[in-house]
């Protein structure tokens, strides 16, 4: 039984089978999104095998690994809406540029209006990109890395399951000012959820997401330099 | 298969140039700029690699659960944080969304220009 746990098999098939249920039922129950629903069939099952979640991530590399062709691939909407994107360039850079330097001050000033630990606050600064850039980012403030990559998931989920109704409800609802909005606030997730939306707002999702990562890094520069 | 060896190709280039050079940047988003880079300089096609790519972007979401999952397992580490946490991941992440969206829309082209636009170009 436990080898048969610890077979790539059983992590990659019940990720999988999860994922696939989870999206039927999001067919009939609208307001129950897949990540949520996917992520607490395979709690369930881990618990009921008293599988330790904490050793799942290990199991299911191959999927992990699988991000990085999947996030080259998010070129190919990018591309094929190069028109529309040369010419939103201004809106692009600008909107990125705000929404970056938005997430940083705002995460800082809430934590420490919290009185959360510096640990935390160094950990949550960079909680708008993709954990592999905040991961880097938190090592170099001397934040917890493992705390940047779950803020930064929790992050992720946030936006790409209540983002839309959020911006729908202020009147964001055209597909350029939806997706830039989507892959600042929630990297992949919001990327994800945007290329569900359209094609287009998958496109500026994605382009928000790497631009929004570099310009978070470069952002970054002269924060190290402060804290010495 | 083509098209999933091009993608991988470039993830793999994304992740070397990240460990060689040290380039504050993951090796995924790397890769991204430099398949980019190779589909706007037309040394890899569009037809090539465009069935691959939307398989592998419709189905994105597949590929965070593991990392979801991971998070699970850290909250009870946060301890006496949590009040910090939740109101600096809520706030934060719906003030992103705001200012970005809202930014995007002000700066958007006015109907009648883009109208113009599309005229002058036709």
């Amino acid at each position: 039984m436990q080898n048969f746990l610890h077979d790539p098999l059983f992590g990659l098939t019940l990720t999988i089978a999860a994922y696939v249920l989870a999206k039927a039922v999001h067919q009939r129950l609208r307001w129950l999104h897949p990540i949520l629903g996917s992520s607490a069939i395979i709690l369930v099952v881990l618990l009921l095998l008293g599988f330790p979640i904490r050793d799942f991530q290990g199991e299911v590399g191959m999927l992990t690994t699988l991000l990085g062709p999947a996030t080259v691939a998010l070129g190919v909407p990018i591309y094929k809406h190069r028109a529309l994107i040369r010419e939103r360039l201004a809106t692009v850079t600008v909107s990125v540029l705000a929404g970056s330097i938005t997430g940083i001050v705002s995460a800082g000033l809430l934590v420490m209006a919290t009185r959360g630990s510096h640990e935390v606050l160094l950990s949550m600064l960079p909680k708008s990109v993709s954990s592999p850039i905040g991961i880097e980012i938190s090592k170099a403030l001397g934040g917890a890395p493992e705390l940047s990559v779950m803020f930064s998931v929790i992050t992720g989920v946030l936006g790409g399951v209540f983002g839309p109704a959020f911006l729908y409800k202020v009147g964001l609802r055209d597909p350029v000012s939806f997706g830039l909005a989507m892959g600042s606030a929630a990297h992949g997730f919001g990327t994800a959820r945007s290329l569900q939306e359209s094609e287009t707002a998958g496109s500026f999702s994605a382009l928000a997401m790497g631009l929004s990562g570099i310009v978070t890094s470069l952002l970054f520069v002269p924060i190290y330099i402060w804290l010495g | 298969m083509r098209g999933f060896a091009i993608l991988l190709g470039f993830s793999l280039a994304g992740v070397l140039l990240h460990d060689t050079l040290h380039l504050p940047l993951p090796g995924n988003v790397i890769g991204l700029v430099l398949f980019l880079a190779a589909l706007f300089g037309k040394v890899v096609k569009l037809e090539w690699v465009e069935d691959s790519a939307n398989l592998l972007t419709s189905h994105l979401l597949l590929f965070f659960i593991p990392y979801v999952i991971g998070a699970v397992a850290l909250i009870p580490f946060i301890g006496h944080n949590v009040v910090s946490i939740v109101v600096g991941v809520i706030g934060s992440t719906f003030a992103v969304l705001w200012v970005t969206g809202m930014i995007a829309r002000k700066t958007a082209p006015k109907e009648k220009e883009a109208q113009e636009r599309a005229k002058l170009s036709a």
